[in-house]
């Protein structure tokens, strides 16, 4: 029913959000040691939404990714922050775009049934 | 695990905000005691720090932060020898608190820093979450 109501686009915003939190956790343990950041990778990710919405199996922990950091630190933390704020303000963005398209398929979804 | 309720985006978000708090609050205490003398070796201040960890909420995927306690460090105390202080004990010497004003310096600086990144996602998590409210 979801995918027949927004197409991709609803398996993408709960992607987008999931993705947020994901990003949000990775930043409140920048300072905890021995802490593994995490990431989504959106691709596997939705391709792995899609299939299971056709009824097909799959993993639902898929594209779930360790990030590697770029220089490691003494204490295991792998949390770099200026690469997590990049990467929340780019999900942000994409998880607006992703808004607009669903509430555009609302609207003329809503403007078919008044029959204006 | 203390929590009942899933942990969401805002609850992670305050327990994190805690937790930088007590780390705040513990390098300041260290400030306020740098310089501070005893008599005793033992009796002399010695810095604290907060020691955090991840709470894994397998519900929702999310990591929080907690403090799991504060330890004290085990630097010794700076011996000096000042015969005209009061506190001095029968050799001539006091005991002045182990702290590195820098070293607390820049830890306050790190964990106001973590706080505001912490702050600015809250802030655009919940805009985003209000326009998907908002939206017919």
């Amino acid at each position: 029913m979801n995918e027949g109501f927004f197409g991709i686009h609803g398996a993408a915003l709960t992607l987008r959000s999931e993705r947020m939190g994901v990003i949000a956790s990775n930043i409140a343990n920048a300072a905890t040691p021995g802490y593994k950041a995490r990431d989504i990778d959106f691709n596997a990710a939705l391709d792995a939404r899609m299939a299971a919405l056709r009824g097909e199996p799959g993993d639902p922990r898929a594209g779930m990714v360790w990030r590697t950091p770029t220089m490691p630190s003494l204490d295991g933390n792998t949390v770099e922050l200026s690469r997590e704020q990049v990467a929340f303000a780019e999900n942000a963005m994409a998880y607006s775009a992703t808004l607009s398209f669903v509430q555009g398929r609302v609207n003329s979804i809503t403007r078919a049934l008044k029959g204006e | 695990m203390p929590e009942q309720t899933p942990m969401t985006l805002f609850s992670m978000t305050t327990r994190a905000m805690s937790a930088q708090m007590v780390r705040m609050n513990a390098a300041t205490s260290n400030l306020a005691n740098a310089g501070s003398v005893s008599s005793t070796e033992a009796g002399a201040y010695r810095p604290i720090r907060a020691v955090f960890a991840v709470e894994l909420d397998r519900a929702s995927g999310l990591a929080g932060v907690t403090t799991t306690g504060l330890v004290r460090s085990e630097t010794a105390a700076t011996k000096r020898y000042d015969p005209g202080h009061p506190l001095a004990d029968t050799d001539g010497n006091v005991f002045e608190a182990p702290v590195d004003e820098t070293a607390e310096m820049v830890e306050i600086m790190e964990s106001a820093r973590q706080y505001q990144n912490l702050v600015q996602a809250l802030q655009t998590a919940k805009q985003l979450m209000l326009e998907t409210l908002r939206s017919q």
